[in-house]
């Protein structure tokens, strides 16, 4: 039986499209940044100088590329599995609206310098307030929807997504809470000093990783790697527990990111040890995702939308594994500072979340417009080989190069002078930044692709409204 | 009451919380519910009607 109201899909269009747009948008900024540490004559401009440009790739394609992403797969999610339209729908149209006015002003004012210092959080606290606002209007839109179901259950999906909208809210209002000296001169200084500025940030940001970067994802998951591979979630008990083991630990895990600093010892500790439990619940999700093809995995050779999910969930794992192993303290004292750290990130964006989010879009894209796949499937298949072998250059280049920096920089002479200048690791370290270049901008290629193929399907097609649907007797 | 202590009882009560989640996660009663909520996205055609016809014809989606 079907009603005659309609979903509200002209949100998830809007960020659906707007996802390609600024992973495009994101992705580029991150390669120029790339190649400006290989020929240092490309800082042409304060404005564009490496150290301006990159606070800006961060944010564009973790909160731009990431953030669309996560709205319009969310508000799909959402209205599909309630089976009702969204709450608030005026609501939702400004968090599309007010969203991408913080993604512009960000591309703005990080250039101009106007920066708080705090990595992933640099905005300065006009356009804070901004992000705080849409966000909260994100939370009335979701939950609103989520009280009127028409269902008694709230699938595993929408959990994940609350969560992740429910401490992003919590970490952005907390670490972003400064003393404001100038408007004009957009200027703030953090509410917390010294060490305890320090441990607030690294909560922030580590819970960024764990809910922004990884709850919501697997929100994501939970729903589009079902759908795609027609077949149940492998084990439903299992997503249940690992959801709550995720909850329970990540909040825990900050000070890893400050491992021999003036952060108190145990503090460090602390963070070590949840780091290596968290092992366990990242493992769930992706043992959980992976296992949910058991019996279909025919439908990984002819299906490329399922390649990406499911290579994004090996490149969860591994970066899940690699994590907690580098926030022991001895591993750390190696890797931390070096490339290797840049290597693990983007194993996680890349790897994680970039190819989930292109594998959902790309699920999305056909059924907002009435269609039942994308323009040329041959082409995510292209876009497919071309990013995965983009990561594979990326990542290696990267451990190889954050490996031999950490090595040179603690190489002692028998006397114990230091055997290698900075400057000797960094001359070491070109070959390195060459390859990583050549990955990323594999990367972006397939974006290019993504949005070729995006305008193909689209163009010309008449946006797509489908009706509610009532749900199955069995489940009302 | 020290600040501390406190402290020791949230994360405690946390734990004991988690623990019992587990439990009823693994209960035989919570189970038949799952299998329902796993189908959940499933039993839900998201196809518009035009594309589900042309799919129809495909061995798999």
């Amino acid at each position: 039986m079907q009603s005659q109201a309609t979903y509200n899909y002209k949100v998830v269009r809007q960020f659906a499209i707007m996802t390609v747009v600024w992973g495009i948008v994101g992705m580029l900024v991150g390669v120029i940044a790339a190649a400006q540490l290989v020929w240092p004559e490309l800082n042409v401009h304060e404005f564009l100088h490496f150290g301006r440009l990159r606070p800006l790739h961060t944010n564009a394609v973790i909160f731009a590329f990431g953030g669309c992403a996560l709205f319009a797969t969310s508000y799909y999610i959402v209205q599909r599995t309630c089976h009702t339209t969204l709450f608030a729908p005026a609501l939702a149209g400004f968090t599309f609206w007010g969203w991408q006015l913080v993604i512009v002003l960000a591309a703005i004012t990080l250039p101009l310098g106007y920066t708080s210092g705090k990595e992933y959080a640099e905005l300065e606290w006009p356009i804070d307030i901004l992000i705080a606002v849409v966000w909260v209007s994100y939370a009335i839109v979701f939950f609103g929807t989520i009280a009127k179901r028409k269902i008694s259950h709230i699938y595993v999906a929408n959990w994940f997504l609350g969560a992740f909208i429910l401490t992003v809210a919590l970490l952005h209002i907390v670490n972003s809470a400064a003393i404001p000296v100038s408007f004009s001169g957009m200027k703030s200084y953090s509410a917390y000093a010294g060490v305890q500025d320090a441990m607030i940030q690294w909560w922030y940001g580590h819970n960024a990783v764990g809910f922004f970067l990884t709850a919501g994802f697997l929100g994501m998951m939970y729903y589009f790697v079902p759908k795609q591979a027609d077949r149940p979630v492998y084990s439903y008990r299992l997503s249940v527990v690992h959801f709550w083991a995720l909850i329970f630990t990540y909040m825990w895990a900050g000070p890893h990111h400050l491992h021999y600093t003036a952060l108190p010892d145990w503090t460090q500790s602390v963070g070590m040890v949840f780091s290596l439990i968290l092992l366990a619940p990242s493992w769930g999700g992706m043992i959980n995702g992976v296992m949910t093809l058991s019996g279909a995995w025919h439908k990984l050779r002819t299906d490329p939308i399922l390649k990406f999910l499911i290579t994004s969930l090996s490149f969860y794992g591994m970066s899940t594994f690699e994590g907690p192993m580098m926030s022991v303290k001895t591993v750390n004292a190696l890797s931390h500072y070096t490339d290797w750290t840049v290597g693990h990130v983007h194993s996680g964006a890349l790897g994680w979340v970039a190819m989930i989010s292109i594998g959902s879009v790309y699920f999305l894209l056909p059924r907002l417009y009435g269609k039942s796949e994308m323009y040329s499937v041959k082409l995510i298949n292209t876009h497919f080989w071309v990013a995965t072998i983009g990561i594979v250059l990326y990542i290696a280049s990267m451990w190889v190069a954050g490996v031999m920096q950490g090595l040179m920089w603690r190489a002692t002479n028998p006397d114990g002078t230091l055997t290698y200048s900075f400057v000797e690791s960094v001359k070491a370290s070109y070959p390195f930044w060459t390859i990583r270049f050549v990955g990323g901008a594999l990367f972006l290629a397939g974006m290019f692709i993504m949005f070729y193929n995006m305008v193909k399907t689209i163009a010309g097609e008449k946006a797509y409204n489908a009706p509610v649907v009532a749900p199955a007797a069995a489940h009302a | 009451m020290d600040i501390n202590t406190l402290r020791i009882v949230v994360t405690v009560l946390g734990f004991v919380c988690f623990l019992g989640i587990c439990a009823w996660a693994y209960s035989r009663h919570a189970q038949a519910g799952f299998d329902e909520a796993a189908r959940l996205p499933l039993s839900d055609d998201d196809l518009p009607a035009s594309g589900r016809l042309e799919k129809e014809g495909k061995t798999n989606g």
